[in-house]
Parts: structure tokens; sequence; C-alpha cells
């Protein structure tokens, strides 16, 4: 779990980074996607990083949701009577919406990935100039796309606040200090993930971007 | 104060149970959650009912046996106390109060509120001891233990094994118990040769107990009676890591 989280959110933060490159402008985004499929040549075959990475974060991904499943089974399988009243104590909103929340980030992820990855589900859908597809995508006029990134990146944001905690006492934290340090850092990056994923549609509904 | 108390009543190990309620009059804020059930019991003989069964025994908050869910918080609302020194000041006439027995696989219930917590046992006895000859009390400061090291172990060593963490856990899970465990033997200098395999040996035995996995959500640590801090499972996971990492034929 923790594991493949971490090499997932070392995804999402360059993933953002590339991301922010929308701000320089459409020839620097344009050919920084091109270069992600040129990166490693001529060692590598055309896309060859690409599919490496991709190979990996579907493993990462496979790993983490075999390793969620089997934790939600066991959760389940451990009380097989319920309480009548159960009222949480602590484990804030991040902490209780990790299993429904990750289903609804995967979700997301299929449906991203066919609209600027793939372009089926893109007004534009031209794969050889990706900037003009984030533009088409988060047009005015497309508020509903914008406001479902939005929320889908809030829930990737909560999903990140208790997972890189969690990770990182799973990998052995074990002071009251550095449990307040982790807590913070989590925070950090859930915000930080949030404010860069959430700048781009916003950037382009308002105008900042076209 | 006037109460109702709907508690759960379960005639028997595997029997079907159900929460009934029951009206509780005159009870006096001075009095401990338990003697409230006292009362109730002694109202129940006398009508000739069966008494609701609750585990106790020491009543002064050291032994771990009582814990019921009050509420849907274990032990109740006040926070690091044991269901014996929960007052009744701590609630409003006119309440009414929920009463269930702590709901986990590994802790099948005998009787209405007494649940069978031998799978802490067998946690226990899948480690929890050191089995070097230790002799009779050796003199004070004989072997030098850092004070970090000896407050760790102390905080740790306070667990009452009540199970309160197993009830309180969204996942069922008894890493907090197991870590103070591990916690409070790994700290000290008696600890370390079985540290490793005491670890691997304890989560072992969690996890065929049929308790669940642990998701960091700190429920446990907010009910503990005795408030075995959250990292006490930073520090079980930390010793995980480093035991699964030997060699299997280097175990003692």
């Amino acid at each position: 779990m923790a594991v493949s989280g971490v090499l997932l959110v070392l995804f999402l933060v360059a993933h953002m980074v590339g991301n922010l490159k929308v701000f320089v402008g459409a020839a620097s985004f344009d050919h920084y996607a091109h270069w992600l499929r040129t990166l490693g040549a001529p060692l590598l075959p055309g896309s060859g990083y690409l599919w490496i990475q991709r190979t990996v974060l579907t493993a990462a991904l496979v790993a983490h949701v075999w390793a969620a499943t089997s934790l939600a089974l066991r959760a389940r399988a451990a009380r097989p009577v319920r309480y009548a009243h159960r009222r949480p104590v602590r484990g804030g909103y991040a902490a209780r919406t990790m299993r429904w929340g990750g289903v609804i980030i995967l979700l997301f992820a299929v449906y991203h990935v066919l609209d600027l990855t793939t372009g089926h589900l893109n007004p534009v859908g031209d794969r050889a100039h990706p900037y003009g597809n984030v533009v088409a995508d988060f047009a005015p006029q497309r508020w509903y796309v914008t406001l479902f990134y939005t929320l889908a990146v809030l829930a990737v944001g909560l999903h990140v606040r208790h997972g890189v905690f969690s990770a990182v006492r799973t990998l052995g934290q074990r002071t009251a200090a550095g449990e307040r340090r982790a807590r913070v850092a989590a925070l950090a990056v859930s915000v930080g993930l949030c404010a860069g994923y959430l700048s781009v549609p916003f950037a382009v509904t308002v105008g900042l971007v076209g | 104060m006037n109460l109702t108390l709907r508690i759960w009543r379960q005639p028997g190990p595997g029997a079907k149970g159900r929460m009934v309620p029951y009206r509780v009059t005159g009870v006096s804020p001075d009095m401990s959650f338990l003697e409230v059930l006292d009362m109730l019991n002694e109202r129940l003989t006398l009508e000739g009912a069966d008494p609701v069964a609750f585990d106790h025994d020491c009543r002064e908050g050291i032994c771990g046996a009582c814990g019921v869910v009050i509420d849907g918080v274990a032990h109740g609302p006040q926070k690091a106390t044991t269901t014996c020194q929960l007052h009744m000041r701590h609630f409003r006439d006119g309440d009414t109060v929920d009463v269930e027995p702590w709901r986990s696989r590994a802790f099948p219930v005998v009787k209405d509120l007494v649940v069978d917590r031998g799978a802490l046992d067998r946690v226990i006895q899948a480690g929890g001891y050191v089995s070097a000859p230790t002799g009779s009390a050796p003199d004070a400061h004989a072997l030098p233990v850092p004070k970090a090291d000896a407050d760790a172990a102390f905080e740790a060593a306070t667990c009452i094994g009540c199970g309160a963490c197993v009830a309180a856990c969204p996942n069922g899970s008894a890493m907090l118990f197991t870590a103070a465990k591990v916690t409070h033997l790994g700290r000290l200098p008696q600890g370390q040769p079985e540290r490793p395999s005491r670890v691997l040996d304890m989560v072992a035995a969690h996890d065929e107990a049929g308790f669940g996995g642990c998701t960091n959500t700190g429920e446990c640590a907010t009910v503990c009676p005795k408030g075995i801090p959250l990292e006490t499972i930073g520090q079980l996971n930390h010793d995980y890591l480093r035991a699964s990492r030997r060699p299997a034929g280097s175990r003692p």
C-alpha cells in the first residue's frame, strides 16, 4: 500500500509540474509532450520511456488496488456484527473516505486517459497538439467538465492527505514529533497538488490560457 | 437522574441478540457506569428477570476487564477513562444511552456484553514476553536504560489489554495492542534478543486471530483508556520491516 502509493504520488508531482508548462505557452507545452515520447532516444525506441513509466504505474496501481481490496475485505470479515450505534471519534474525513474516494479517483483516471491521452472523449482530440486539447476541454461552455475535474482533484487531495501520512507511518515513522511533521508534510503535498492541478483548468476557463 | 439504557442482550454464544431498552430511575451523578448496570441488575433480579452480563473486576481502571461501547464509543465519551471510572455526571437527565459489546470476529460474544478476549492472549503467547531468566528484581540502575527508552517502554507497558482499540478500529484491527507490547519490550535491553522474532510472530498471531489490518486512522489511540500513543504502531512497523529484512536463518 505504502510503496505503491509513494510511486503514484511521485508520478502525481511529475505530472503536475508538466501540466504547469501550459502557462509558458502552447509551443513549450506541446514540446514537453513530444519530449516525453523521445526521452531516452536513441537508447530507447520511440515512446520507450513512456511505456516503461506506464508499465511501472500500472503495476503500482494494481498493487495499490489489490492491497486496498484485501484490507477492505479483512476489515469486513473482522466485524461480522455491526454496531447499532457507531460514532467515529477521530480519523478525519480523509481517512474515512480512502476506499470509496479511491474508487472515484480510479474511475476519474480512466475518464482522464480517454480524454487527454487517447483523445476519444476530447472535443478536439488532436494527439499531436495537446495544448489545443486542454484549451478545448476546459472552455467556459464546458463548465461541467471543469467542475468534474475540480471534484476529482479535490478527491485526490483528500486521498493523498491521509495517504502520505499513512505511508510514512507504515514505513516506520515512530516518534510523536515525526508524526506531527508527517501530518504537516501530507497536508502540504495535498494542498500543493490541488493548487497545481486546479490552476490549469481554472486558467483556461477564465481565459488566462487560451 | 433518569436514563433509558438500550442494552445488547444475547442469551449465549452464537445466539441471536437484540438491543433492549431499560428505564433506569434514581441514578446519582456520582455513580460509575458499572454501578448503574449493578442497580439495573438488582432490579432485574428482584423481578425474576435475567440480569445483564458484563465483565468487571478491579473497578479502579487498571485491570482491563470492563469495557463496553457506550453511544458508539469504546469506554464511553470520557477521554482516557475506563467504563468503571466513567461517572454519570457526564450524562444528562433523560438521555438514551446505547450499550453494546466489543464487536470483533476475534471477540465472540459469551453473553450480553461479555466477550471472549482470548485472542489477545494468543497474540501475547506468540511473543509478548522475554525468555531470558531474569532472576529476582535487579538492583536499581544495575542495567542502565536511557531515560527516553524507559519512558517510552513504560508508556506502552500501561496497556491493560482491554480491547478498546479493536472495538473502535474501523478495520477491527488490534494493531495498537500488539504495538504496545512490541514497543514495551523492544525499548528495553531485556527485550533485544527476541526483538525480531517477537514482532513477526505477534503480527502473524494477530492476523491469524481474525483481526483486520491497520490503516492508521487513529481511532484506537483516541479511545484508549491508557492513552497509548499512535506512534507505537510506527515502532511496530519499523521493527517489522527491519526483522523482515533479516535472513530467516538468523532468527533466534
